[in-house]
């Protein structure tokens, strides 16, 4: 069900495609190593520090900072109606990063460089096919099944 | 083992919409002016290394076409592929070759189409630049990322876009005085200002421009340079390393840690440092990439090169003289082909053959090439006998 994860998807399998199952249920996940406990977001199937194999998912509390953003105006193929956008990558509470869109519960001008964010699980709801992703949104703003 | 690996011949195309041209000939421009320069013949050399990216080529499997227009057959030949510093890894293959005495004389060809495809092609390529798994599926594309590293370049440094510009603005005034630049034009600060936003806070002036274009240069062995040339200058520092393809795994997003590594390298293997460097080529794919090279080179302390483009320490007669071939912004940037130039126009600069853009007293000199968005980084030093 990894096809499921973003607007455009390019690789549809992967060792850790439960993620976006997770993701549809409103749950964000990384992994975590069974053999050392080194976690990653991220989630990824092989231990970056032990090179295990042995993992589970953990939930992330999606609590993130803000390290940096843009305004993409010019986007690539399957993005044009959505231009444009704003990228931003967090800082993750427990370690690693996301990069994903600002929600609509941030206006443009109130983004800053250091705020605090909420990583919330999303769904499409224009799309026939499933499809999931993750935004940025205001800190405090809670998963909403649709 | 050979102790040095020297640089005999020189050979540059004009950059530009190259619509006159398949890549086999553009290829064949640059390899013919580099064995007239290096005054030899092709049955003196012992294999040839292309530098291209193969997925703007309808062509596949480009090395073999290119060799058998070059009438290199049946010589060895293979295609290296770094992204945008597949050019650097040609020459690098070619120098490993040469050091580890497979070969004497190695043709380097970087060579790059990138008009053969449609303007939807380019779009859908654009969207797969970044690591596809989790990033290009929000839409991701080469300005965002170093629009990010700008972001957060500015947050940091108090970088400004006036420094940025200054770049372009350099780069374009150098670029207008070289014969090979795909933009022969300078600009001013207000029409940078006014160009259309791209990935903010980048515009159109802060990117370089597509382009198509090849370049040769000719290695040999210490023994067969000094034999054949007069005027070899000398591969003497060779630096190579990568970084996360993913930005998430990068520890910071105000330099690129594949440079500093690469730089590194190359300094202490040629026995200099920054400050030796009189003259140098580096990967300006962006304005701030530009910025972010000044200070992954150790040509000023991080955080502060903003302030050296807009103390102009950067044009000639400054600390280093930085892209005055005009740099990607201005001289253009076709992928395969950019490293190559890169080290042919420091090579003709260490022989004091670049004219009005000759920079005194130039002995040693580098490039600084980076593939994607810095997963990996190539970095010469070069000097002149
Ligand atoms: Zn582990």
């Amino acid at each position: 069900m990894f096809k499921w994860f973003g607007k455009v998807n390019y690789s549809p399998y992967t060792k850790v495609s439960d993620f976006a199952r997770y993701l549809k249920d409103g749950h964000l996940m990384g992994s975590k190593c069974k053999k050392c406990g080194s976690i990653s977001f991220p989630p990824r199937a092989d231990c970056d520090k032990c090179m295990s194999g042995d993992f589970e998912f953990f939930e992330m509390s999606g609590k993130a900072w803000l390290n940096s953003f843009t305004k993409v105006e010019a986007a690539p193929t399957g993005f044009e109606d959505a231009a444009p956008y704003i990228v931003g990558v967090v800082d993750m509470e427990e370690g690693g990063r996301a990069l994903a869109w600002f929600g609509e519960s941030i206006k443009e001008e109130e983004i800053e460089i250091g705020m605090e964010l909420q990583v919330v699980p999303q769904v499409f709801e224009e799309t026939e096919d499933i499809k999931v992703y993750y935004s940025l949104e205001k800190s405090g703003t809670s998963w909403v099944k649709v | 083992m050979t102790k040095r690996v020297g640089i005999i011949g020189l050979g540059h195309g004009v950059f530009g919409r190259r619509s006159d041209a398949t890549v086999q000939e553009l290829a064949f421009e640059a390899f013919a002016a580099a064995l007239e320069d290096a005054g030899i013949e092709r049955k003196e050399l012992d294999a040839s290394v292309i530098g291209s990216v193969p997925e703007y080529h309808k062509q596949r499997s480009l090395a073999g076409v290119v060799q058998e227009y070059l009438g290199l057959v049946p010589k060895p030949t293979w295609l290296t592929e770094v992204a945008c510093a597949s050019g650097s890894a040609a020459i690098r293959t070619a120098w490993m070759s040469i050091k580890a005495g497979v070969h004497d004389i190695v043709a380097v060809i970087g060579c790059q189409k990138m008009t053969e495809l449609s303007t939807p092609e380019i779009l859908a390529l654009m969207g797969r630049v970044g690591e596809v798994q989790w990033e290009s599926v929000f839409g991701t594309t080469f300005p965002a990322y170093y629009a990010l590293f700008a972001q957060r370049h500015i947050h940091e440094f108090g970088t400004t876009r006036e420094q940025m510009f200054q770049v372009a603005i350099k780069n374009h005034f150098y670029g207008a005085k070289n014969p090979n630049a795909l933009f022969r034009k300078e600009i001013t600060m207000d029409k940078a200002k006014a160009s259309a936003q791209v990935a903010s806070p980048l515009q159109v002036y802060d990117c370089c421009a597509n382009a198509d274009g090849a370049a040769c240069i000719i290695l040999a062995c210490e023994d067969r340079a000094r034999e054949i040339s007069q005027k070899t200058v000398w591969l003497d520092g060779m630096g190579c390393a990568t970084a996360s393809m993913s930005v998430l795994k990068r520890p910071g997003l105000t330099s690129l840690p594949s440079a500093e590594a690469a730089a590194a390298q190359a300094y202490r293997m040629a026995g200099v440092t920054a400050d030796d460097i009189k003259v140098a080529d580096v990967h300006d794919c962006f304005t701030i990439a530009e910025i972010m090279a000044y200070e992954d080179l150790g040509f000023c302390k991080k955080g502060e090169g903003g302030r050296f483009i807009a103390e102009r320490k950067t044009y000639i007669g400054g600390k280093v003289a930085v892209n005055v071939d005009g740099g990607l912004k201005a001289k253009g940037h076709p992928i395969g082909a950019t490293g190559v130039s890169m080290t042919y126009e420091i090579a003709k600069q260490l022989r004091g053959e670049a004219g009005e853009r000759q920079v005194p007293n130039a002995d040693i000199g580098l490039t600084h090439n980076v593939g994607g968005i810095g997963q990996y980084c190539f970095v010469q030093v070069l000097r002149r006998d």
